[in-house]
């Protein structure tokens, strides 16, 4: 860290070093030449690689460049055509040295931190989710499309496409076969017109094989031109003959259709009406009957609000998220406890084999950790599983609120003690043997040494690692879920568990009931960041001042 | 020096662009004579796509259309179609159950089929019922599945008729020692609603009223009725406070492997279990789930696997084709039941393979009471609360609370 003997730095909290090494001491700011730094000759691999490099820009951004052109989205196109003229610009001039360094660090940043986190937010001010995914537009057509239904009494007729011209280009024609009488009509959006026999050959199907002026298409070309072929209504009294793929075709008619007038859904056959509500992004009736097809609208802080307001959610949250911190800083703790533990045994050079059981702990290390929940989970099962079978006794582990959270902290303490035990056995390495040898010359027993001298060393280089096993601990989906999944509940609250964290509780309230609820998702998945963040930021403030302390 | 070499930079950088932009004209003017045939892509899980090729390949010779049947995992396979779908970028054809329809139609995910009165009479009139939804068919169904009660005749040669004959055989033979559980039927720390379902409906509950027109009404709820309760008091008696027939440490996990290993006689199960029973070299047969005594008939839900037309598929026609009048080959329903044995939904199939396998009318013949898994998005809402009463009431909890209280969490979430 630095050449101070240990206790001979400053008590006090000494000015923040920066780590940065663009910053430059002011005293050796005189000993700098005065003249422009010598310049390497640019060597013909870095002159590759370069080319290579920024050529793989361009050609990612022309590639990028033609759904914009197609979409006519001008704005983007802007935008991408000055990132990468910048991006030229920087790589090709020698100026903006610093930039060289910092941009690709920004653009990663911006791209897979910044972007989803804003995508996050506005998510959460919004009720997209199943039955809201699309626009207003998306809901009328597949309310239209849901209640086309066949024509009471109608013919169902054998379908031939045709067309009068080229096969890819030409107008299309249903060529459409009676089978009751056997007549044949020709059929397109201007109606329909019956074909005389004699003009046109039947197959055994009933669909027409050949025709005078029709030249028909292969399922191929129909393929081709399947939306056409989709969209083609043929204009009756009752309705409109339409496709039911390429062989067959019926006389429809939709029964709920749009009226823009009153921006309702009317259905043809009760009159019933369903008006359309910005707010709740659904057509809803007066009587509060909602169509099940609706759009994504704006809802303000409605979703956020809802995490407060709402007694299922604000009643538990205090004890779901007292449970949560005791279940992160238990996992992060007791790992840490074990594995330093661990590691301080193997540490003794009096210990024999010692290769061999680091290797041995290590172990449920390298395992899958999904795996690894599932035979856990089994292992704890009453009447079959392991435990209980190799302890003789009988205890209902998930049944009861303190045995299943005892359970999922013994899981946890498996899973990662042998990460803690790597860490914590590099940083004893690092510890010079004659700090502690120095502290037993002086009097100290061993205890005292590691308490004074081992430990607050170890904890400055661990800290940092601490902080993030208790924040990926917070939000261990998979620790619960793939156990508990929250249990045991209790007999009158089935939505939350004793096991439950915010996260496995929150994922059952968004993705549980009316299917995924991505707007509400969000809105909590704000709440979690904000307090994950609140509580790292604490918790580092204080590290660096302890940091501070022993540097 | 420096503007030479920004300058071969620059010449570079735009012969790899270039090359770029050939690299991507390529794929699309491969793209355009493909097209001209029109590309069909096909959605569904590992065991299917392997069944579907063949007959995918043979449609799209046959018609010259490419055919793409692409593998999803199962547990993504409907929410994937759904956001796929939505982004446009999603399969023309989707395989998959029943009780999807309602999520799909609601996210406008897929289309009506419209199909002859002559298809339709072709299709076992339960498996028809599943895929009507509003009135409207929404898929065309290939297979059924349904819970049946698998015995191992060795250990109980008579089938019982009623729950009470069950559990009196299974507890004989748990005094002899012969069997260490009554019966393996699945509950979970958590619940199952789908396995205790049958018991449920034998004793009068129900999940859902019906409207006029025979669907489920999601309006009308069953859970925490007085019927659900009466109907949980009885499953209360079989629970660990009680008979000790049902219990939460029998696991989907380990339900069919205790079956094999003959700790019990009796396992409720569906035809998926069969492939594990044969390799154990059981003595086994099927029978319908028993009632309770002088109550209904037990219910078991009936599921179907069905193929639908995404709605925002590219090729529509094409796929209306393939589905309304390609799929209901018996051919097809033939290998797809090969590669994972449930009875096929053409009863022109299943008259093929009946004879091959006796297990599949029986499987049949036990889900003939049943009741068509609800499809309609309220289901969501039901399966988890109700799982977990279930589970509380078997550890122990008062049937009449806790039922109540599950009813209440569920019509808040149906809203």
């Amino acid at each position: 860290m630095d050449n101070h003997e240990l206790g001979a730095g400053p008590a006090g909290p000494v000015p923040h070093r920066s780590e940065d090494p663009t910053v430059v001491a002011p005293d050796d700011a005189p000993r700098r030449r005065p003249v422009r730094p010598h310049r390497p000759a640019v060597t013909a691999t870095a002159l590759a690689v370069r080319a290579v490099l920024l050529g793989l820009i361009v050609g990612i951004a022309v590639w990028a460049a033609f759904p914009l052109v197609d979409a006519e989205a001008w704005v983007g196109l802007a935008l991408l055509v000055a990132a990468t003229a910048g991006l030229c610009h920087l790589y090709l001039t020698r100026r903006h040295v610093p930039a060289k360094y910092l941009v690709p660090g920004t653009l990663f940043l911006l791209a897979f931190q910044v972007f989803p986190v804003l995508y996050t937010v506005g998510t959460a001010f919004t009720n997209f989710g199943d039955g809201h995914r699309g626009s207003k537009h998306d809901a009328i057509v597949a309310i239209q499309t849901a209640s086309v239904t066949q024509v009471p009494g109608s013919p169902e007729y054998a379908l031939a496409v045709a067309t009068t011209g080229d096969p890819a280009t030409g107008p299309l024609v249903f060529l459409l076969t009676d089978p009751a009488t056997g007549a044949v009509s020709a059929g397109d959006a201007t109606g329909l017109r019956r074909l005389p026999p004699e003009e046109v050959t039947v197959g055994p199907d009933g669909r027409v094989t050949a025709a005078e002026g029709y030249t028909l298409l292969t399922v191929g070309q129909a393929g081709a031109r399947s939306e056409e072929i989709t969209n083609l209504a043929v204009p009756t009294a009752e309705g409109a003959i339409r496709s039911a793929g390429l062989s067959r075709a019926y006389e429809g008619r939709a029964l709920r259709t749009y009226d823009a007038d009153c921006d309702c859904i009317r259905d043809a056959t009760t009159g019933k009406m369903w008006t359309a509500d910005p707010e709740l992004g659904a057509f809803v009736a007066a009587d509060g009957e909602r169509l099940a097809q609706g759009w994504k609208v704006g809802v303000g802080f409605q979703n956020l609000t809802r995490v407060v307001t709402d007694p299922n959610i604000s009643g538990p949250f205090l004890r779901t998220l007292v449970w949560n911190l005791c279940f992160a800083a238990g996992s992060a703790g007791g790992t840490f406890v074990l594995g330093l533990l661990c590691a301080l045994v193997l540490h003794s050079p009096r210990m024999r084999g010692r290769t061999l059981y680091r290797v041995l702990l290590i172990l449920p290390y390298a395992m899958p950790s999904f795996a690894m929940l599932l035979v856990w989970r089994d292992m704890f099962n009453t009447d079959f599983g392991l435990i209980n079978n190799l302890l003789g006794i009988h205890v209902d582990w998930f049944g009861g609120a303190w045995s299943a959270r005892a359970a999922v902290l013994v899981v946890q303490l498996w899973l990662g003690f042998p990460y803690m035990f790597l860490v914590a056995t590099g940083a004893l390495q690092a510890i010079p043997a004659q700090l502690t040898e120095a502290a037993a010359v002086d009097g100290a027993s061993p205890w005292q040494a590691f308490r004074r001298i081992t430990l607050p060393l170890l904890l400055v280089a661990l800290s940092p690692l601490l902080i993030a096993s208790f924040a990926f601990n917070f939000n261990n989906f998979n620790a619960i879920y793939l156990t508990t999944d929250g249990a045991p509940f209790p007999a009158d609250n089935p939505t939350v568990g004793a096991t439950d964290l915010l996260i496995t509780y929150t994922y059952r309230l968004a993705f549980g009931g009316q299917g995924a609820q991505y707007g509400f998702a969000a809105a909590i998945s704000i709440f979690i960041f904000t307090l994950v963040a609140l509580i790292s930021a604490v918790t580092f403030r204080r590290t660096r001042q302890q940091e501070e302390v022993y540097s | 020096m420096r503007i030479r070499s920004a300058g071969v930079a620059a010449a570079l950088a735009l012969a790899l662009a270039a090359a770029g932009c050939g690299g991507d004209d390529e794929p699309t003017a491969s793209e355009s004579p493909r097209a001209a045939g029109g590309t069909l892509v096909i959605w569904a899980d590992d065991k299917r796509t392997a069944a579907l090729k063949p007959f995918a390949e043979k449609f799209g010779q046959a018609n010259g259309v490419t055919v793409e049947v692409q593998a999803v995992a199962n547990d993504v396979l409907q929410s994937n179609f759904v956001t796929a779908s939505q982004q446009g970028s999603g399969p023309d054809i989707v395989v998959g159950a029943h009780d999807w329809i309602g999520n799909l139609v609601q996210n406008g995910a897929i289309d009506p089929i419209q199909l002859s009165a002559g298809q339709r009479d072709a299709y076992h009139p339960t498996a028809l019922k599943a895929v009507t939804f509003g009135g409207q068919v929404y898929g065309v169904p290939y297979a059924m599945e349904n819970l049946a009660l698998i015995r191992n005749t060795e250990l109980a040669p008579q089938a019982p008729s009623t729950i009470e004959e069950l559990v009196a055989t299974g507890k004989r033979l748990k005094a002899d020692r012969k069997v260490s559980e009554v019966l393996c039927l699945q509950v979970g720390q958590n619940g199952d609603a789908y396995h205790i379902y049958p018991l449920y409906s034998s004793a009068g509950g129900t999940l859902f009223g019906t409207t006029p027109t025979g669907d489920y009404d999601p309006k009308v709820l069953g859970v925490g009725t007085p019927d659900s309760i009466a109907a949980f008091k009885k499953i209360a008696a079989l629970g660990e406070k009680g008979e000790g027939v049902l219990k939460r440490s029998i696991t989907a996990e380990n339900s069919i492997s205790l079956f094999t290993d003959r700790k019990c006689a009796f396992l409720v199960s569906g035809p998926w279990a069969t492939t594990d029973i044969k390799k154990a070299g059981l003595a086994y047969d099927v029978t319908p789930v028993p009632g309770f005594a002088g109550a209904g008939p037990a219910r078991p839900f009936v599921g179907v696997q069905a193929f639908y037309v995404a709605a925002k598929g590219q090729n529509k026609a094409v796929a209306q084709e393939f589905v309304a009048n390609y799929v209901s080959t018996p051919d097809l329903a033939v290998a797809l039941y090969q590669a994972d044995p449930r009875p096929p939904a053409l009863t022109a199939a299943l008259d093929q393979v009946r004879g091959a396998d006796p297990d599949l009318a029986k499987f049949l013949d036990a889900g003939r009471d049943g009741a068509v898994l609800p499809a309609i998005p309220a289901m969501a809402a039901v399966w988890d609360p109700f799982g977990k009463a279930e589970a509380a009431i078997i550890g122990g909890a008062d049937p009449a609370a806790t039922i109540t209280s599950a009813g209440r969490t569920i019509a808040d979430q149906i809203k």
